[in-house]
């Protein structure tokens, strides 16, 4: 049944047989699958996600229209205009997106030797990245763009700050998927998780090419779409 | 998000997850009643605070000059903390942690939410938020005073009380509580999507459960605005970043700040501010639906339509927050349409009262305390709903912003209104929480005393408002074009105000009371229809439903079914276990 001949429907005659039968949300044995309401709840959760992300992205076009914001590429000298060490952690997530795809595999597999390289392996990449991150920090601090400098400056810095807590979060709750693993030995439980953690890594992923593309546009790219969305 | 420790869904109920010491039962609970009731009484204890502040406020507005403890600074420090905390932590805390925690897996059917740990760090979580904005108090400088809204750039320049330390405060606290909502609230819906009884369709779920539903989702999409602004304006007060602050001068000297825009605080505010009102007013929408139907014995008028219009109101209720922001100026296209949208929300809004009104067309109404209320808040919603209205419309607005005009109608649509369902819905479940009725006659008293007395407020104000008196003012000064009779209301205005304050003291001796003395209710008092009546136990223990979960096989206003014996049918009796009226019964229902 689709929403809308759910939302129709006629409570005060409705058919006990079908409700009885036809509730895709009533418990049932398929229902002891934890898995289920947990991928809800997760689809939800990125969805707020995905609001304070496309929240920040107005104000951050709204305010790069002020005549003090100085965009950090396009003219040749400025940082981003030759994103090399983006670039670089940009490969570096999709490393770890793509191990944690691959330990989903082998935890199916049950092949538990794989699925642990490639669960460190998922770990050690998402930390790389927080670090390569963090080294950018540095290094715009170091070339004098500042946090308070500029407004675009303090947007990359927020931005990024924002999506690298979000990353941290997963790594604790990868962790957690792991220990509790170890501590209950159930594979079955952890092919669920991990598909939890894999696509809430995917997620985080798109998130990242979109602030990638958004913080290293052009000036230029920020007018046309101001002008697009009316600013 | 994967903890699932004791599972919400199984049939057979497995003994050894009872929790067995007084901690583990009562403080670190993962039963969603224990956390709902825990979230009420926090929620209730910072309102009453908030309650003091206002009473304060209306002190210095009444009688002016003549309490040496209220300064222009304490006095706006008393404005906002009592806005901030009486909107998020007092109606958003209750309604959907307090009253949605303990009614979504009563109400649908399952044993608990289906993240309990979840739940309790949700809980936890909010408290930290409550002693956070609790702590400003104590700071040198003491709590912003900056209104609820928080403007930038007054917010966080010298000069506004609490521009120092208490701002910051208000920010974390404020990002904490989303931090606690979010957890909540991804629980909520979660459990009303997964975890409902077999049987029970969406459409067959109570309105209240649809009103708590819709409320959440709205919270979960709005409350990142807030944190989106919380952050940055945290960005511009401790790291010297502009995306709020202009360059301007403050006493006399220029800011380290330049280019930032004001005006997007406002929209990222609003664009929060709003759906806040729903998520208010929805659950209470719910709520006082299934009081007006248990309490008239009669099937809610237009079902359907309830629901529809529900689900209208929330995703209306996020392309009209720039009505509140006629004054800061913006593209008369713009005025336009946000008066536009404004105005279509009346319609779904509009039903609901029709529907309301026609539910109790001819029932057969028992005026108990709980529908007493109810009855109540149609006066006091349609009352601020209209006033809403005109202010929706631009010309109508530009006059009268920012006078008491505005303050009565918020405090209608959005203070009273949601309070009176509050107390409907206290009354009405108290018996399910406690297993005992809260007394009748105090009830009674507590309901006239409320009712008239914030008519005895708030009408006046809608007065002084046409006047010009504008709000947030410490104290009028020498106003030509205000008469001094508008003193004379202020003071009646602040005698109403202390009276109707100290009433509340009456309901919450009650409270107190009744959980100890007063009458035993039984399961179902009100001879309800929805599950939540039907739990073997009153109060339900862990676990809700003993070894079996109902099935539902019905909708949730089967009152007064023609050719029944009872005048209700509970949602999980099977259509062959309805009795029906022998000869003799008829032979009496002729006859009465």
């Amino acid at each position: 049944m689709n929403i809308f001949q759910k939302l129709t429907e006629k409570p005060w005659l409705a058919d006990d047989k079908l409700a009885l039968e036809g509730n895709s949300g009533s418990v049932s044995s398929a229902q002891l699958n934890t898995s289920t309401p947990a991928k809800t709840a997760l689809y939800f959760f990125l969805s707020v996600v995905s609001v304070l992300f496309l929240l920040f992205t107005i104000t951050f076009l709204s305010r790069s229209q002020a005549v003090d914001f100085q965009a950090l590429a396009g003219e040749p000298w400025l940082p981003f205009s030759q994103p090399t060490s983006l670039w670089f952690n940009t490969g570096i997530l999709l490393l770890a997106s793509i191990s944690l795809q691959l330990s989903v595999l082998f935890s199916r597999q049950k092949k538990t030797n794989h699925l642990l390289i490639m669960l460190v392996l998922a770990t050690l990449f998402s930390a790389t990245f927080l670090i390569g991150q963090y080294t950018v920090w540095q290094q715009l601090t170091l070339s004098g763009y500042a946090l308070n400098e500029n407004p675009a400056n303090s947007f990359f810095y927020l931005l990024t700050g924002i999506h690298g807590l979000h990353l941290l979060g997963g790594i604790f709750a990868l962790v957690r998927v792991v220990w509790i693993f170890w501590s209950k030995n159930k594979t079955q439980s952890l092919t669920a998780s991990l598909r939890l953690c894999t696509t809430y890594w995917h997620y985080l992923l798109v998130v990242w090419l979109f602030l990638f593309a958004l913080l290293t546009a052009t000036p230029e790219t920020y007018r046309t779409i101001a002008l697009f969305c009316g600013f | 998000m994967t903890e699932m420790t004791h599972t919400a869904i199984a049939d057979q109920e497995d003994d050894s997850h009872h929790p067995k010491s007084f901690i583990s039962k009562y403080i670190w609970s993962q039963d969603h009643k224990v956390i709902a009731i825990q979230y009420s009484i926090t929620a209730i204890a910072v309102g009453l605070v908030a309650l003091v502040l206002s009473g304060m406020m209306r002190l210095q507005l009444g009688f002016p000059d003549q309490f040496s403890f209220i300064d222009p600074s304490a006095y706006l420090q008393f404005v906002t903390m009592h806005g901030m905390i009486m909107v998020i932590y007092l109606l958003t805390a209750l309604l959907l942690g307090g009253f949605g925690n303990y009614l979504i897996p009563l109400m649908v059917g399952t044993r608990d939410m289906v993240f309990p740990y979840l739940n309790m760090l949700s809980y936890w979580t909010y408290l930290l938020a409550v002693i956070v904005l609790m702590a400003s108090f104590f700071v040198a400088g003491g709590t912003t005073g900056a209104g609820w809204t928080l403007y930038p750039p007054q917010a966080i320049l010298e000069g506004t009380p609490g521009a120092d330390k208490g701002i910051i405060f208000m920010l974390v606290s404020l990002a904490i509580f989303i931090v606690a909502f979010t957890m909540g609230g991804l629980n909520y819906v979660t459990t009303v999507l997964q975890a409902r009884a077999k049987g029970m369709t969406l459409m067959r779920m109570p309105l209240t459960i649809w009103g708590i539903f819709i409320a959440t989702i709205l919270g979960l999409l709005a409350f990142p605005a807030l944190l989106v602004s919380a952050i940055m304006m945290i960005f511009d007060k401790l790291l010297g970043t502009s995306f709020f602050m202009p360059a301007i001068l403050s006493l006399g000297e220029a800011v380290d700040h330049s280019g930032g825009s004001p005006i997007l605080f406002q929209h990222l505010f609003w664009f929060f501010g709003h759906p806040e009102v729903y998520i208010v007013a929805l659950p209470a929408f719910g709520m006082v639906s299934d009081v007006l139907a248990t309490h008239a014995r009669k099937n809610i008028f237009g079902y359907r339509m309830m629901v529809w219009a529900i689900v209208a109101i929330g995703g209306l209720s996020f392309v009209v927050w720039a009505h509140h922001m006629y004054v800061s100026g913006m593209n008369p296209y713009f005025g336009f349409f946000f008066a536009t949208t404004t105005l279509i929300i009346a319609v779904p809004t509009a039903i609901k009262v029709y529907n309301w009104i026609l539910t109790l067309w001819r029932g057969n109404i028992h005026l108990t305390v709980p529908m007493l209320f109810a009855i109540g808040f149609i006066f006091t919603f349609t009352h601020g709903g209209l006033t809403g209205l005109m202010l929706g419309n631009v010309v109508v607005d530009l006059p009268l912003s920012d006078t008491y005009f505005v303050v009565a109608h918020f405090h209608m649509v959005m203070g009273v209104s949601p309070v009176m369902v509050l107390f409907a819905a206290i009354y009405h479940w108290f018996p399910k929480v406690t297993g005992r009725f809260l007394n009748t006659s105090l009830g009674k008293f507590h309901f006239w005393g409320t009712f008239l007395g914030t008519y005895a407020i708030y009408l006046p104000m809608h007065y002084l408002g046409f006047l010009g008196v504008p709000r947030r003012y410490y104290a009028m000064g020498n106003t030509d074009f205000i008469p001094e009779s508008a003193q004379a209301l202020n003071a009646s205005i602040t005698v109403s105000a202390i009276i109707v304050g100290v009433i509340q003291v009456v309901f919450v001796m009650n409270v107190i009371w009744s959980v100890f003395k007063g009458k035993k209710s039984g399961h179902n008092p009100w001879n309800a229809t929805t599950l939540e009546w039907q739990t073997e136990h009153t109060p339900p223990r862990h676990g809700n439903w003993g070894k079996n979960l109902p099935v539902v096989h019905r909708w949730a206003y089967d009152y007064s079914v023609p050719n029944v014996k009872e005048d209700f049918i509970p949602q999980n009796v099977a259509p062959e276990h309805v009795i029906m009226m022998d000869e003799q019964d008829k032979h009496n229902e002729e006859k009465t």
